[in-house]
């Protein structure tokens, strides 16, 4: 199954390669968001679009195994779920929404900042997630309406 | 100095960008185009001191680009127009674009000139940001505490979006062997 | 002031493509450009002659930085519609490739017409 999906080996090496890389980038990103430029947003675009390019390189089939549509539904939801749960508890701590209730710290230190870290990485969930589920969405759907091919039966 | 002159030239080039998107015939080139034009967007980012944005800009463009590629690769490629009743309508906007532009001419007179922000609310930001957040970031200190509520609501329409996205793509009864959406753990 | 109108005539140029356009794609395009045109023009308000990202780095004296750096608010603002404008583009998109599926072509006068 392997062999006859994806694109050619070259790409496959390349993406072996370069993966480990992209995710470690867009981690950096999003965990020094409050030092230097970067956040939840264009991390979690980066996640996304690592896990496309594995998607383009290998094939659906191969990346669904590893993290399917569903899952990655679930985790977007609780990403959403945790950037609630900052402002709700800032909300019963300190009296206001999103109150920052965790403590400054010390600048240029990377748990400085407060909640700001958390937020972030809420937001880098539900980002990244929600954006490559409806990639996968829309390339599902791009195969049907091109050609109507046989459907593989189980794996 | 030459930083103006610089994004004078890049914000022409976006505008030929644009003019060839929306003019060429094959839709593969017209994408290609106006992903062209949001690098340059990028760039000029750059130069208008947002590092935070022109990151964003780049990356969004890449996803942007590869979903318009799915739409367009493999259904017929070439745009639809009849050379008879395109024309009255042409004039007609063009007419009406050079009545908004002239009036566009007026009404910037009233916001501040280039270069002199007028900043009540962000010298604020400014002034109390490192000590009552902490972060060196100020964008990141604006986006998740001080308007941090602003951020949710922009996130909920994120996700309204994307679940209608789902919505309309999901397939009905008919087809459900395909469906993305149904939870089939069996096999 | 001279860029400020090049911005609006870019913006005028998505417009053009959204109203004239019988491409369903096209129109898509179209308001893309627009929202570019939107985004840099809020950056360009912000702007501050001789400014600074609103970064602090280490060596930085943070009075100077308070008067030299750039305007964060509008960045903030935009950074988040970026992301907003691209989750609209994929629902945008959905529509489109539906919509292609069902009639069978991008145009919206046909399309019109087998409606009705």
């Amino acid at each position: 199954m392997d062999k006859h999906t994806g694109m050619t080996l070259i790409v496959k090496m390349i993406t072996q390669v370069m993966i480990g890389f992209l995710l470690v980038f867009g981690a950096y990103i999003v965990l020094y968001g409050h030092i230097t430029p970067g956040g939840g947003f264009p991390g979690g675009v980066m996640i996304a679009l690592a896990y496309i390019l594995l998607t383009l390189a290998y094939g659906r089939k191969v990346v669904e195994s590893k993290i399917s549509g569903v899952a990655a539904s679930i985790v977007d939801d609780l990403g959403a779920l945790l950037f609630w749960l900052v402002g709700i508890i800032g909300l019963y701590i300190g009296g206001r929404y999103f109150y920052n209730f965790l403590g400054k710290g010390e600048p240029f230190n990377i748990f400085s900042a407060g909640t700001i870290i958390i937020s972030n990485i809420g937001i880098t969930l539900k980002v990244g997630m929600s954006l490559y589920a409806i990639f996968l969405a829309l390339a599902i759907l791009q195969r049907v309406v091109t050609e109507e091919e046989p459907k593989e039966e189980g794996e | 100095m030459e930083n103006l002159i610089i994004l004078h030239i890049l914000l022409v080039f976006m505008i030929i960008g644009a003019i060839i998107t929306i003019e060429i015939r094959n839709m593969l080139s017209a994408v290609i185009a106006v992903g062209a034009v949001g690098f340059m967007l990028s760039v000029q980012f750059l130069f208008l001191g947002a590092p935070d944005i022109a990151i964003t800009q780049v990356i969004v463009e890449i996803l942007s680009l590869i979903i318009l590629i799915r739409a367009t690769i493999n259904v017929d490629n070439v745009a639809i127009e009849r050379k008879e009743e395109i024309i009255f309508s042409n004039r007609i906007t063009l007419i009406f674009i050079g009545v908004i532009l002239i009036f566009a001419w007026t009404a910037f007179h009233a916001l501040p000139t280039f270069g002199e922000p007028s900043m009540r609310v962000s010298q604020f930001y400014l002034i109390h940001g490192l000590q009552e957040v902490g972060a060196t970031n100020f964008v990141t200190s604006v986006i998740l505490d001080f308007r941090a509520y602003d951020t949710f609501g922009e996130a909920v329409v994120l996700f309204t979006s994307i679940s209608g996205a789902f919505a309309i793509l999901r397939r009905w009864k008919k087809e459900q062997h395909k469906d993305f959406l149904r939870i089939d753990r069996e096999h | 002031m001279t860029l400020y109108m090049l911005n609006f005539s870019l913006m005028m140029v998505g417009m053009y493509a959204l109203i004239v356009k019988r491409h369903i794609v096209k129109k898509i395009l179209g308001i893309a450009i627009m929202e570019y045109a939107v985004n840099h023009f809020l950056i360009l308000i912000g702007f501050k002659k001789a400014g600074v990202a609103p970064i602090l780095t280490k060596d930085m004296d943070l009075a100077t930085f308070i008067q030299t750096a750039v305007d964060p608010l509008p960045q903030a603002l935009v950074l988040t519609s970026i992301v907003i404008g691209l989750g609209t583009l994929a629902l945008m998109v959905a529509i489109a490739i539906r919509l292609y599926e069902r009639y069978g072509t991008f145009d919206m006068h046909e399309i019109n017409r087998l409606r009705g």
